[in-house]
């Protein structure tokens, strides 16, 4: 298929690659701008980063994102396994029409509406808001791409070994643990860590649901964003940037990983049996 | 005695989340509907009838009488409403269209690519996807600035002689919703190009057809299923963007999200916003059912 990639194919994808990457490329490098105007160069400097420290207010709302991230992302990962167990492995139920709806609608659903609903919810039931308010909405929100994540894996999952471990006398749980839940602990890592950074970079939602002492990172960037551009949001946008990038490479290099040592395992096995 | 236990698991496994969505995302929207039918009084919850979930099923129905569809008759009346859940429509239409112009050659190049780099190219648009949408939407204000860098460039070029407005006008918000939903466009598209066999395309140029043909009949065809879903991922979320329309379009564009944003934070009006959130909901249940209709169907061709 090599000979086929042609040059408006490559145009295609180095002019595509350009618009999603150089924007982000400007932002990172005029956070090392001396000049307190964005636009203008000035000379190197990491003077922005440095005052960053002195910025008691947005590394208070770190922790409190950091926080949420952990918790919504922990408790969506194991309700959003649930959820994929459920559609994949139990087709018949009584309300699955139901449910396969609410595990793909918040896919799709504008914040302002998810936030709007759990906010009147929490109102309704006196809930204090704060801190578990906003972990509860992140929550509800993230399991369904954990789910959507998890179930693609189990649906090309090989069943032989689970039947084989039942017929050994090992229990449903038993065999989970120790054949399915490693089996698919790829996707349900990738999904616990598409979770976080969704929680971490959610301001409509958090905003509708979050009270006081519970002001996450977007919702202190985005006050300060409306003020202008300044070069104290283009540094902890970079380090945020970095994060992720460095977070998201890690990742996907440990699944390669993994994946190459399965196929070898694999093949141990089938070599074994031929001979 | 094991299948006892096993009957309990599988019921735990599929009550949890079910219970869980039920609670956080199905009766939310119930309370929203009910307090859009309620009156805005000033107090804490600013609106009437207020109602307690402890106080049972009795009271609640018992409120049922004391609505109105006031806050409804009113959406009509002012014009910012219809406008605004109009032009979301159109902007959302129009983002949607340009996204699949620029996502569809993407992700057709990079079908296309050596298989050596693939995985490479994939990780590449599935970065932007895990970074901060805040981020990639606030990035965009320094370039489009009056003083930004793109009317920087042009202006040394000498292609202008005076600075392009392009920060707060529906363009920038356009550009927004492009840059920041290009990755939910290419993803599903690259998906199904990158499964199809492409000895079919070989074949239909032995026969004779020209590669432009072959394209629009063999390629396309097969590809259709990933652009509608990419054309939905970003269409329905468009509609009710709030961050976009909010930091890049200004004050002169208007979209129902801010709209709604600015009905409850500024003017604090819960019954309002509440109403303008039913309609939303209304007018985004077809697609919404359609994209999930089409997920389930999707799902059953893989097993």
């Amino acid at each position: 298929m090599n000979q086929n990639w042609s040059r408006f194919n490559i145009a295609s994808v180095v002019l595509g690659f350009a618009f999603l990457y150089l924007p982000i490329i400007i932002l990172i490098i005029y956070s090392f701008n001396e000049s307190r105007l964005v636009t203008v160069w000035a000379g190197f400097s990491t003077k922005w980063y440095a005052e960053l420290l002195n910025n008691q207010q947005l590394i208070d709302a770190a922790f409190v994102t950091l926080r949420v991230g952990f918790t919504s992302a922990s408790i969506a990962t194991v309700l959003g396994t649930m959820a994929a167990i459920t559609l994949v492995r139990y087709t018949r139920f009584k309300g699955r029409v139901l449910f396969s709806g609410m595990v793909f609608a918040p896919l799709v659903m504008p914040e302002v509406i998810t936030g709007l609903s759990l906010l009147l919810l929490f109102v309704a039931i006196n809930f204090d808001r704060g801190f578990w308010t906003v972990t509860i909405a992140h929550t509800t929100f993230t399991m369904c791409f954990v789910a959507v994540v998890v179930q693609s894996r189990l649906i090309s999952f090989d069943r032989s070994l689970e039947e084989a471990a039942m017929d050994l006398g090992a229990t449903p749980v038993a065999t989970f643990f120790q054949i399915t839940l490693p089996m698919i602990l790829p996707a349900v890592i990738a999904g616990w860590m598409l979770a976080f950074t969704l929680s971490l970079d959610d301001l409509v939602i958090a905003s509708f649901t979050s009270g006081p002492g519970a002001t996450t990172l977007p919702m202190r960037i985005y006050s300060q964003v409306r003020l202008g551009v300044t070069p104290e949001i283009n540094a902890v946008c970079t380090i945020l940037i970095a994060v992720v990038a460095i977070g998201v490479i890690v990742a996907s290099v440990l699944t390669k990983r993994q994946e190459i040592q399965r196929r070898r395992d694999e093949h141990a096995v089938s070599d074994e049996r031929t001979v | 005695m094991r299948n006892v236990a096993a009957a309990i698991n599988r019921r735990l496994v599929i009550l949890i989340p079910y219970l869980w969505l039920l609670v956080f995302f199905l009766a939310p929207f119930l309370i929203v509907f009910r307090i859009s039918m309620s009156i805005p009084v000033t107090a804490m919850p600013p609106y009437e009838p207020v109602f307690d979930l402890s106080s049972g099923w009795a009271a609640w129905l018992e409120g049922l009488r004391e609505l109105s569809f006031e806050n409804y008759v009113w959406l009509t009346q002012d014009a910012l409403y219809l406008n605004s859940y109009l032009s979301s429509l159109w902007i959302a239409f129009f983002s949607t269209i340009l996204t699949f112009l620029i996502g569809f050659p993407l992700a057709y190049g990079m079908a296309r690519a050596p298989l050596t780099i693939r995985p490479m190219l994939l990780l590449l648009v599935i970065l932007p996807f895990w970074t901060s949408f805040l981020i990639r939407v606030y990035a965009w204000i320094g370039i489009l600035k009056p003083e930004g860098l793109l009317n920087q460039f042009l202006f040394s070029l000498g292609v202008i002689s005076e600075p392009l407005q392009i920060l707060n006008t529906t363009t920038a918000v356009h550009i927004g919703i492009v840059y920041t939903y290009l990755p939910f466009m290419v993803l599903p598209i690259y998906a199904t190009l990158e499964k199809m066999d492409h000895s079919l395309i070989e074949a239909a140029q032995d026969l004779g057809c020209p590669p432009i043909r072959a394209f629009w009949a063999v390629t396309f065809p097969l590809a259709l299923p990933g652009v509608i879903a990419g054309c939905m991922l970003v269409f329905i979320p468009a509609i009710g963007e709030f961050v976009i329309p909010d930091l890049l379009g200004g004050s002169q564009t208007l979209m129902i999200g801010k709209t709604l944003w600015t009905e409850f934070f500024a003017n604090r009006d819960w019954p309002v916003s509440s109403a303008v959130a039913t309609i939303l909901l209304i007018i985004l249940v077809v697609p919404i059912v359609f994209f999930q209709q089409m997920q389930a169907r999707a799902q059953e061709r893989e097993r």
